[in-house]
């Protein structure tokens, strides 16, 4: 089906129910709330303006056109691609006008003056979101394509950025003011998240096959993991603060590795704990996995224990364990913005700094990256995982 | 085996209880973190009081979660509701992504300080485990057990309530618990945005740079978290073997 | 009296059952085979209406079974199905005792029945009543599945590879169980099977489906001998050694003590040639006669199929 006759001939006997909630949301959004507030400073609260108010009128109505396509699309076509194209144009569009609002309502040369995306954006945002995540649900792409997809947006939405699509925005705004911080904070945010990542492979790989070949060790070392998991991170920070001060305190030269009660040492180490459970147990669920028989004809071809283990086994169980280190890294680079709370740095140090200011801008400045960044690694290791699992059969 | 758990879990109880009911019979043994004679114990709050909020805040947003969560499962599990299992699907593993954290933060200048914007992103953020327990439940019936329930001639509703649901039970539960245990961990950071809790003792010893506060709030906490989790396991198993579902 | 006529089934473009038309004794076991995806479980499940039917319908003592709700309707047929289908979270007891709950049965009623149908499937109720599925072995889990099936007193029973699940011994056992209920309940059966001595030992008609069609409707002796088909020989093929058996064995040494009407053969005959002479003449059973013309006992029709089976 071509796009245009899609477009011209929409099936509404069979109203497609989501589509019909999605439509129904972004239309009272588009008209009932506000597409961008206009603070006057960064933590008053704003003017509320209508699509129709924030833009030059053929910008208004060019935006308007595209969502009512999109609506359309999403009302009557039932092609997954058509529907897709629809909703990433909408996301355009929608990208495109707000930022076109920042730009016409910033007065020209003044820093005071905030735009910010309103409600109405936000919901025409998430319907349009709901409307791709499905398209691409029912398109059941593989994992090349996913990654791809990923790219490609990361690509689109970096171009934006470099080329100053956004500045007028209140977060760009904050990341103006911030820019230096922000890339220290976040190679800090990834560091952590990484190297404890890192550590933990290291450590519970080999408890996880101890675990596998010693069944009584099983329930034991996987519950007091299971246990260290249960503890919330800042309390588990906080646990580990009094230890590694007095451990600072008393070597010195821990004291010069940059060790302290308060900070990024804490923090690493918490994350290392936390990790350990995922990827242990998940190496034992991979390792349990592999079919006696195989192992069976190693041996029998006189295959060491040690070659058994890195050439058929862990070979083997590799997916399984893919999965627990993408939990892992998913997991870590959430927890890490609750590092900042105790001085560890991290992306996290712009969400609770704008929390105290009650400065949403800031907020969204320190939170958009960490779930970007999160979603990424989900999306990547995902595919990844997909990859080996399908290269074993 | 069996024993030993039993006796850590009571110790653990015990230990829990005692300090939240005399706290100022440990101060010696926090006196030693102190600095130019801070107090060693809490002083700016009731702990018990701050206890029962915490349990209170997360119960709460616990119970709501549930009841949304369970019933949306039900809703994209029913032939009517099928188009929406996919989205759904692909939702809750986004959703899973998202640091509860993030959720918190961005709720804060929404609705302003306080309990509210703590309720709100633990309820959010509970949906997700118990959702998908919730489906994973009611889609991994045997399906010879739901074609015999219907074969004799239960209707939609019935099988739905005498059958599938105490089927998933036990998965429901488990995802109950998930959610409980985010739940307390994200609750302790509700403190930063002024929700009533135990989170308070650790941030006012970060910010009076006094290490007894910030044990002593990590302590409580993590053994709050601890048994209640085991707490909830108990009773899990316990559900579930006298319902035959293991 | 079940009649089923013209009945069809499309998902999408696929038919799956062609126009299927049969009627169905009452009191009588009626047996379905048929390769698999052949539509058997389809047509079966549309007398119950578990699967809607695309055309056509079905009478049951000639009322419409579209008439009523399609779960009341269920009510009033017990099914049963492979692997048994049973709660694992009910006691034998609740699980048997599910429909005659959903029909309302006050207490008594139901705990009696209960008790009858577990004494009649030789479970103990004292140790049994109480117990949970994953407590009983394969055999009994089977025989609950059916009891709870039979508990509201439906006059009619459907019947999904009941057996399929079970060892070939156990199996034997169901069987010989299952035609002692059909005697004493008179139900009507309708059973579906792959297996085609289940389908000559246990049915009183046999249907062969292929394809979604009905391709023939007859009582089993007339399906060996007269098949309608080259797929239905095919399919009875699988009992070519049982033909070959029926040859080397004599009616005299085959013939049951006592006396019976019907025909007299000749102990020295095969029991082939006495199933032709039955079949020919129309009669059940006969009377073996040995070469000095004394009587040397009987067979009937059932006993010499029954011969004829392996194992
Ligand atoms: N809901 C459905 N949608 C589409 N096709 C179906 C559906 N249910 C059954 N079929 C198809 O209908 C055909 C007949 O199915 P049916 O279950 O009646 O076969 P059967 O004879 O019972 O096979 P078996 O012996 O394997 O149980 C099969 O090819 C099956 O794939
Ligand atoms: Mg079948």
């Amino acid at each position: 089906m071509s796009v245009r006759t899609a477009l011209t001939v929409p099936r509404l006997r069979r109203l497609d129910p989501l589509g019909a909630l999605l439509a129904g949301a972004g239309a009272v959004a588009a008209v009932f709330l506000p597409f961008v507030v206009l603070k006057s400073n960064r933590i008053v609260p704003g003017d509320p303006r209508g699509l129709l108010d924030a833009l030059p009128a053929w910008g208004a109505l060019g935006c308007q056109a595209v969502l009512i396509c999109a609506a359309i699309a999403a009302l009557g076509v039932s092609n997954a691609r058509v529907r897709l194209g629809a909703a990433l144009l909408g996301v355009a569009a929608v990208a495109l006008a707000v930022a076109a609002a920042g730009d016409a309502l910033t007065p020209a040369g003044n820093k005071v003056v905030r735009v910010a995306p309103g409600a109405g954006f936000w919901v025409l945002l998430m319907c349009l979101g709901l409307m791709a995540t499905d398209a691409v649900t029912r398109m059941r792409p593989g994992p090349g394509l996913r990654v791809l997809f990923l790219a490609l947006s990361i690509v689109v939405a970096g171009l934006a950025l470099a080329h100053g699509t956004f500045d007028h925005l209140s977060v760009m705004r904050e990341y103006a003011v911030n820019a230096d911080r922000f890339a220290r904070e976040a190679r800090q945010h990834v560091w952590l998240a990484l190297g404890s990542l890192a550590a933990a492979v290291l450590v519970a790989l080999p408890i996880g096959i101890l675990c596998h070949r010693v069944p009584r060790l099983r329930s034991g070392v996987l519950g007091t993991l299971n246990v260290i998991q249960t503890i919330p991170a800042i309390a588990l920070f906080g646990i580990l603060m009094v230890p590694l001060a007095a451990l600072a305190a008393a070597v010195p030269l821990a004291a010069a590795l940059g060790i302290r009660g308060i900070g990024a040492a804490p923090a690493a180490v918490a994350l290392f704990l936390y990790s350990l459970l995922p990827i242990a147990a998940n190496t034992v669920a991979g390792l349990k996995r592999v079919p006696r028989a195989a192992v069976e004809a190693a041996r029998g071809m006189g295959m060491t224990s040690w070659q058994i283990l890195t050439g058929i086994e862990l070979i083997l169980a590799l997916p399984v364990i893919l999965t627990g280190i993408r939990i892992v890294l998913v997991q870590n680079i959430g927890m890490v913005t609750v590092a900042a709370l105790i001085g560890g740095g991290g992306l996290g140090t712009f969400v609770f700094q704008g929390i105290g200011q009650t400065a949403i801008d800031l907020v969204l400045l320190g939170a958009i990256p960490i779930v970007a960044l999160a979603f990424s690694a989900a999306v990547v290791l995902d595919a990844l995982a997909e990859v080996l699992d399908r290269a074993r059969q | 085996m069996p024993g030993m758990a039993a006796i850590l879990r009571l110790a653990a109880l015990a230990l829990l209880l005692g300090f939240l009911l005399m706290p100022q019979s440990f101060a010696p043994l926090f006196t030693p973190l102190t600095q130019y004679g801070a107090p060693p114990i809490y002083d700016q709050g009731n702990l018990l009081t701050l206890a029962l909020a915490h349990l209170g805040v997360v119960c709460c947003a616990a119970a709501a979660s549930t009841l949304v969560a369970v019933g949306l499962g039900i809703l994209v599990t029913r032939p009517s509701g099928a188009q929406f299992l996919p989205l759904s699907r692909t939702l809750v593993n986004i959703g899973q992504t998202f640091p509860p954290v993030a959720v918190l933060a961005v709720t804060v200048p929404l609705v302003g300080f306080g309990e509210k914007p703590t309720l709100i992103a633990l309820f959010a953020y509970g949906l997700l485990p118990i959702f998908e327990n919730t489906i994973v439940g009611l889609q991994t019936c045997p399906p010879q057990v739901l074609e015999a329930a219907s074969g004799m001639g239960m209707s939609a509703r019935q099988r739905l309530l005498s059958v599938e649901l105490p089927l998933a039970l036990p998965l429901i539960l488990e995802g109950i618990r998930l959610s409980l245990v985010i739940n307390v961990g994200t609750a302790t950071i509700g403190s930063t945005v002024a929700a009533k809790g135990l989170g308070e003792v650790i941030i006012a010893g970060l910010l009076s740079n006094n290490n007894a506060f910030i044990l002593q709030g990590g302590l409580v906490t993590g053994l709050m978290a601890i048994l209640l989790y085991d707490a909830l396991a108990g009773l899990e198993r316990r559900i579930c073997r006298t319902a035959h579902l293991e | 009296m079940i009649s089923v006529e013209n009945l069809s089934k499309q998902y999408g473009a696929t038919t799956v059952v062609d126009g299927v038309s049969m009627v169905i004794e009452r009191n009588s076991i009626t047996v379905i085979v048929g390769t698999s995806g052949s539509g058997k479980s389809t047509l079966l499940r549309m007398i119950n209406r578990l699967i809607e039917p695309t055309r056509g319908r079905v009478l049951i003592d000639g009322h419409d079974t579209t008439g009523e709700p399609a779960h009341l309707l269920r009510r009033r047929i017990g099914y049963a199905i492979q692997g048994h289908g049973l709660f694992p979270h009910r006691t034998v007891a609740e699980n048997i005792a599910t429909v005659p709950r959903l029909l309302g049965w006050d207490e008594a009623r139901i705990r009696a029945r209960v008790e009858e149908l577990l004494l009649v499937f030789q479970l103990d109720p004292g140790a049994y009543a109480g117990a949970f599925p994953h407590q009983l072995s394969g055999g009994q889990q089977q025989r609950v599945g059916v009891a709870r099936a039979l508990a509201a007193e439906p006059a009619v029973l459907l019947m999904d590879e009941p057996f399929g699940a079970l060892d070939p011994i156990i199996r034997a056992k169901a069987q010989d169980d299952l035609l002692d209920i059909q005697r004493r309940f008179g139900t009507t059966i309708v059973l579906v099977t792959h297996d085609m001595d289940e389908a000559f030992r246990l049915g009183d008609h046999v249907a062969v489906m292929s394809h979604g069609r009905l391709l023939q409707y007859d009582r089993p002796a007339v399906l060996l001998t007269r098949p309608a088909d080259p797929f239905v020989s095919r399919m009875t093929g699988v009992s070519d050694r049982a033909m070959r058996l029926l040859s080397l064995t004599t009616a005299g040494e085959a013939a049951l003590p006592g006396v019976s009407e019907g025909p007299a053969v000749a102990a020295a005959a095969s029991l082939r040639e006495v199933l032709s002479e039955l079949l020919w003449r129309g009669a059940d059973s006969a009377v073996v006669m040995d070469a000095d013309g004394t009587r040397r006992g009987y067979l009937t029709i059932a006993a010499i199929l029954e011969r004829g089976r392996p194992g």
